[in-house]
């Protein structure tokens, strides 16, 4: 293992790792521009010219010290980058010394000679590397007084991607990642000198399920998002740690919230799960559930037609119809989108009242896995609720049968929680049978116009709780849009307008909507009918669950936080937590 | 312990305790300042103009082919009151990006003039307007309808800014 000093630094590397990569695991930053852990070496930005010396040797082999006995180093004359200069053994290396600042300065000079200072239109202003860099490692001021080159602009890659060639500054962060992590070979350099540019091969598109994520390592505006341009200014919107619920896999995700509304999501750095990246899907397609059509108060069905009710009468009257039934004609439908902590508090209901009928609906779906992230399990949890006990017995009825029980009259009453039958056709039609059906859902769907109750159930933006992933990792996540449940929760995110709003702007006048974490509306009706629970927060149903089920134990959410997830029954033996890389992003966040 | 000193009868001379003699003395001064200049000015008949320096009601500049405002949102993140709300959208013009929505509470709003300040694009400026009646409090939330004023009203204010920003 080399030893080697970075400004005066002495540091045990380890063998045939770059200086760059062993400079940021010990918390120092080298300024750069192409170099990512993930991606291949390029060395084409020079950002990260560093000083690089080694002791100087005597005739006889000795090293030679100055008169304070410090050894005398000789650095090289020219400066090396860091990011393609491996470690070796008594190496000196100077990131801040005057040569070094010099040649950075240079750098950026030379980058922003044909860079369009077009910040105010630029998505990207506020999370720039190259604004940061200006910043920090720049001069402040230009020479040229030339005309800059033009290049095209708005240049579409594929479906989700925008390309603007003037504001590229040519890292090759995202044809490296085209070719080697989305495995689409299809970006290349053309033309050279200042008038290098990007392009697609010909007839070829950027359409891999994993396009967006060039949008996030690009180190300036060049790539944005066609979904998501212009909506906000980044400094203007909350971004609250998630998990994506698009699938098995549990991204984790990063949700853009202004107004209360999600407006993005992104990948949130976790070297055991999705490293760096996410897919389009997961970014497109899990958020319009939550902000539109959403169910804000409870329904109960009077004479055919829903009438709004309070939360606590709706509960009553699930509770009291309930009671009607016998306990092997209720069936309890528990969902794989929903936590852990929901699932369990269901489990535990259908216990009190001793029906056996409980089970889930699965969303397998061969066709939406590929070998990177994305699973065939295209339901969040489907592993968590199995775990706490959503899982019918021999003699229960499953969800196979359910459709056909209905139609012979066994099952009378049903409970569903989160779930919307959509892709349950079959057991959809034999739904409005029913004597009672009761549903706790995010959305109005055809499930809810036909629901005798209708509770409204807070989706994952909102609630906290865990999931666990197709790789039996458990993960903790926390709310990021607001309900009336959640006003104040400890350590919510919050975007500047959100803090000095007052109740006559404009901008606050968001909806607040009156949904409830589905353990919650589930405790309410079990303690009408005798149950006594007392859980306040979805803290004291972990514990419990950690207490009563086995492959949990000495789990708490601190501890998932601290680990990012923990493997089930491997709660003692965490994977060893490393620093996460972040190229850039919004300061302060 | 109640020490009365400097009292009023303490202070007053016997000619002004009479009381007549001063009323006397008060209204000569207000007949000799009936026959000298005016200092007032018959507002609002008669309208000030403030000059370029005056920082008055901020408004959007529009030029003949439209606003200059592209929607970076600086002015709202500046202001110190959080009066300006911006919602930027995408054109087909050569600046890609323009407000669909540019709201300034005017009930928030200070006029200090940060937002004219930080503007990149010198499409935010100071007026001469400084008589500003609502009836409401949504009245006083100024849309681009009212926000946006040519620029050849505006001459006064871009000078000075030219001269003195």
């Amino acid at each position: 293992m080399p030893h080697i000093y970075i400004d005066d630094k002495l540091i045990e590397a380890q063998q045939n790792k770059t200086i760059i990569e062993v400079a940021f695991e010990n918390g120092i930053d080298i300024p750069h521009f192409c170099w990512h852990p993930e991606l291949t070496v390029a060395g084409n930005c020079r950002m990260c010219l560093v000083e690089v010396g080694m002791p100087k040797k005597l005739p006889n082999g000795a090293i030679s010290v100055d008169s304070s006995g410090k050894p005398e180093i000789s650095y090289f004359p020219k400066l090396q980058i860091a990011c393609a200069t491996t470690v070796a053994e008594g190496m000196y290396v100077r990131t801040k010394s005057e040569a070094a600042i010099n040649a950075q300065e240079a750098v950026m000079e030379f980058l922003l000679i044909n860079h369009p200072l077009d910040c105010p239109i630029c998505d990207e202003a506020g999370q720039c590397k190259l604004q940061e860099y200006a910043f920090n490692h720049s001069k402040g001021m230009s020479r040229f007084i030339e005309t800059k080159n033009h290049k095209p602009k708005r240049q579409s890659w594929g479906p989700n991607v925008l390309f603007d060639a003037e504001r590229c500054i040519s890292c090759s962060r995202c044809i490296r990642f085209a070719k080697e992590i989305a495995k689409q070979d299809v970006l290349t350099f053309v033309q050279r000198g200042d008038h290098v540019t990007i392009e697609l091969f010909e007839n070829k598109e950027f359409d891999s399920p994993y396009s967006m994520n060039v949008i996030e390592i690009c180190p300036v505006g060049a790539l944005t998002s066609k979904d998501f341009r212009f909506k906000s200014r980044v400094w203007d919107m909350s971004f609250n740690d998630s998990i994506c619920p698009g699938c098995a896999k549990g991204c984790n995700t990063k949700l853009g919230v202004r107004n209360n509304e999600i407006l993005r999501i992104e990948p949130r750095a976790n070297p055991y799960v999705n490293k760096f990246w996410m897919c389009d899907y997961g970014r497109l397609t899990q958020y319009e559930f939550v902000n539109n059509n959403r169910i804000t108060d409870p329904y109960i069905k009077v004479d055919g037609n829903h009438k709004k009710v309070g939360l606590d009468e709706a509960c009553s009257e699930a509770a009291n119809r309930l009671k009607q039934f016998n306990p092997h004609q209720i069936m309890f439908v528990g969902s794989a989108k929903a936590t852990n902590e929901d699932n369990y508090i269901l489990a535990k209901f259908a216990k009190h009242l001793n029906t056996k009928n409980l089970d889930c609906l699965k969303y397998i779906d061969e066709n939406f896995q590929d070998n990177f992230l994305r699973c065939a399990d295209k339901a969040p949890n489907t592993n968590g609720a199995l775990q706490v006990g959503i899982k019918p017995d021999l003699h229960s009825v499953r969800i196979e049968q359910l459709s056909e029980k209905i139609a012979t009259g066994d099952i009378k009453a049903i409970l569903v929680m989160e779930e919307t039958f959509e892709e349950y056709t079959e057991i959809f039609k034999n739904l409005s049978e029913l004597k009672l059906l009761v549903v706790l859902g995010y959305n109005h769907s055809n499930l809810t116009s036909i629901a005798d109750i209708i509770l409204p159930a807070s989706t994952y933006a909102e609630i906290e709780g865990t999931f666990v992933n197709t790789d039996l990792r458990v993960q903790h996540f926390t709310p990021a849009v607001v309900t009336s449940e959640n006003l104040r929760f400890m350590g919510m995110k919050m975007s500047r307008l959100d803090k000095f709003g007052a109740f006559n702007d404009r901008w606050t006048q968001h909806q607040v909507r009156n949904s409830r974490q589905s353990w919650k509306i589930i405790q309410k009706i079990a303690n009408r009918l005798n149950a006594n629970w007392s859980f306040r927060n979805s803290h004291d149903v972990f514990l419990e669950i950690t207490h009563n089920i086995a492959s949990f134990k000495g789990m708490n959410y601190e501890l998932l936080d601290e680990f990012q997830g923990l493997t089930l029954g491997k709660a003692e033996k965490p994977d060893p937590k490393v620093r996460n890389y972040e190229s850039h992003y919004m300061k302060p966040n | 312990m109640n020490i009365r000193k400097n009292s009023e009868a303490e202070r007053l001379s016997f000619w002004e305790k009479l009381y007549l003699p001063e009323i006397a003395k008060g209204m000569g001064i207000t007949f000799r300042q009936m026959f000298k200049p005016k200092f007032t000015r018959q507002y609002p008949e008669e309208v000030w103009i403030p000059t370029g320096s005056y920082r008055g009601r901020p408004v959007l500049v529009n030029e003949d082919d439209g606003e200059r405002c592209v929607a970076c949102g600086l002015c709202s993140r500046v202001c110190p009151a959080l009066a300006i709300e911006v919602q930027a959208a995408e054109t087909d013009r050569d600046k890609e990006r323009y407000p669909e929505k540019f709201e300034i509470n005017m009930l928030r709003c200070i006029y200090c003039g940060f937002c004219e300040e930080v503007c990149p694009e010198e499409a935010i400026v100071m007026s001469k307007d400084y008589d500003l009646v609502f009836t409401s409090q949504e009245e006083a939330i100024l849309g681009k309808d009212k926000l946006l004023v040519h620029i050849s009203k505006l001459q006064d204010r871009l000078e000075f800014l030219r001269q003195y920003k």
